[in-house]
């Protein structure tokens, strides 16, 4: 009608606006540096998230002095092979997005296949939808989103689900954020026979594999966290076990480290009980030592894999 | 004397101020849900005093965060019975209250033709007084 431009643009350019403050108040940093530190590499995935994060807060901003631009979609997509930190990230994810203000309550509710899908006729749409409400002010995370749509079961009730999920993510968009997650491979197929669903993702992110130092890191963090530790040795040893499981089938990266631990921590309690020592001190019981990890049947069937190599 | 106030059925919490917004129902709702009471929905349309048990559009809802799944059900009710009465129930389940501690009306008919008196005489010239609700005389689901 009129021309809003000129009334516009005159009160915005003389207002300053220190995003500097603006970052310190939402005490994002402090999120964004415990992401870093308790998740090792992930590159690609920390680079997005701030990217986001630093899109909500300018856009927090932007409104403050009244430039309003429609709420982003967040809706997302992980990618990666199992252990990678899809879970993780997504339960980190949430609390991000419920400090920048973008989610009210910030909780996760993680689902898979069978929470959303019912089982006769009528049974999916209020099963789907008791999972939304739950989920409403959060993050609903769909694990393995692929197994919703079967395409050799033409009678399969993941479409309905699928098509409520997809109305949700475009009316509710302010209520809450969708993250699916799978394997690459099968969450492309998945986008492929629902480019619905593609298109109302906004982000697209792959968790890479972990190198073996990376995973050197995980177990010592993981360590650290239920109060143990390596011995200089057992340091060594559990590289060389990392090393060997990596070639090995169903290997599960950080997944297949907190296995390892667990083993570890059951041989180091067999060897304190065994050995007969009658004092132990705490440094004792905080201690994987090398033995521990020796022991493993990796470094047998590691072993027998790379001969059976050299032979052939 | 049985009057009706501004034709509008005064039952629950907030009954006598203005029609609640969404965004009010949103804040009383979250109020319910930080006390973990269980929020349920409820249509009639016989609001005679002493009918306490409306019909459940739905099942109660239980671990919810956020009100705007509980919104989401209530418009979908208005919108199957725009013409009854709805409320909002929360019903508190610890040990020894175990009953509603909130209840209030979030929905109403668009003209409330409200209850008149029925006077019934007795023996020895006594009256029983009783209240009837107009829109009752006809059949269910055409009161309103």
């Amino acid at each position: 009608m009129n021309n809003p431009s000129e009334k516009d643009l005159n009160p915005v350019e003389s207002i300053s606006i220190d995003l500097d403050a603006e970052f310190r108040e939402s005490n994002i940093r402090e999120i964004l540096d415990k992401l870093d530190r308790e998740l090792i590499g992930l590159k690609p995935v920390k680079t997005r998230i701030n990217e986001i994060a630093a899109l909500l807060l300018v856009d927090r901003v932007r409104k403050q002095i009244g430039l309003s631009a429609g709420a982003p979609s967040l809706h997302m997509c992980f990618t990666g092979n199992p252990g990678t930190g899809k879970t993780t990230v997504a339960l980190r994810m949430a609390e991000i997005l419920h400090r920048l203000g973008y989610v009210r309550e910030g909780h996760l509710v993680s689902v898979t296949r069978d929470d959303l899908v019912g089982q006769y006729i009528g049974h999916t749409a209020p099963k789907t939808k008791e999972v939304i409400k739950r989920a409403m002010g959060g993050v609903l995370f769909i694990d393995e989103a692929y197994y919703l749509y079967k395409p050799e079961n033409e009678r399969d009730y993941g479409a309905e689900s699928i098509e409520i999920l997809l109305q949700t993510m475009e009316n509710n968009r302010d209520d809450l954020v969708v993250i699916l997650a799978g394997y690459q491979d099968r969450m492309d197929k998945f986008f492929q026979s629902n480019p619905g669903m593609r298109s109302r993702i906004a982000h697209h992110v792959d968790f890479p594999d972990y190198g073996p130092n990376e995973l050197v890191a995980i177990a010592k963090l993981m360590l650290a966290a239920q109060n143990y530790r390596f011995s200089p040795d057992g340091e060594k040893a559990f590289e060389e076990y990392i090393r060997l499981r990596m070639t090995l089938e169903y290997f599960a990266n950080a997944r297949s480290v907190r296995n390892a631990l667990d083993r570890a921590r059951l041989r180091q309690a067999n060897r304190l009980f065994t050995q007969g020592k009658k004092t132990l001190t705490s440094i004792d019981l905080m201690t994987i030592e090398a033995e521990d990890i020796r022991a493993s049947r990796v470094f047998l069937e590691g072993k027998l894999d790379h001969t059976a190599g050299a032979i052939s | 004397m049985m009057t009706n106030t501004g034709n509008h059925l005064t039952q629950g919490q907030f009954s006598f101020l203005p029609a609640l917004t969404d965004q009010q129902i949103s804040a009383q709702i979250k109020y319910a849900l930080n006390h973990n009471w269980a929020i349920g929905i409820e249509y009639t349309d016989d609001p005679h005093p002493r009918n306490t048990y409306w019909e459940m559009f739905g099942n109660p809802m239980f671990d919810l965060k956020d009100p705007a799944g509980i919104l989401l059900e209530i418009n979908n009710c208005r919108k199957t019975f725009p013409n009854h009465y709805i409320r909002v129930t929360a019903f508190d389940s610890t040990r020894g209250v175990e009953s509603l501690k909130m209840s209030y009306i979030v929905n109403r008919p668009k003209s409330e033709p409200g209850f008149g008196v029925v006077r019934q005489e007795r023996e020895g010239r006594n009256i029983s007084y009783t209240i009837h609700s107009y829109a009752t005389d006809k059949s269910e689901g055409e009161r309103y």
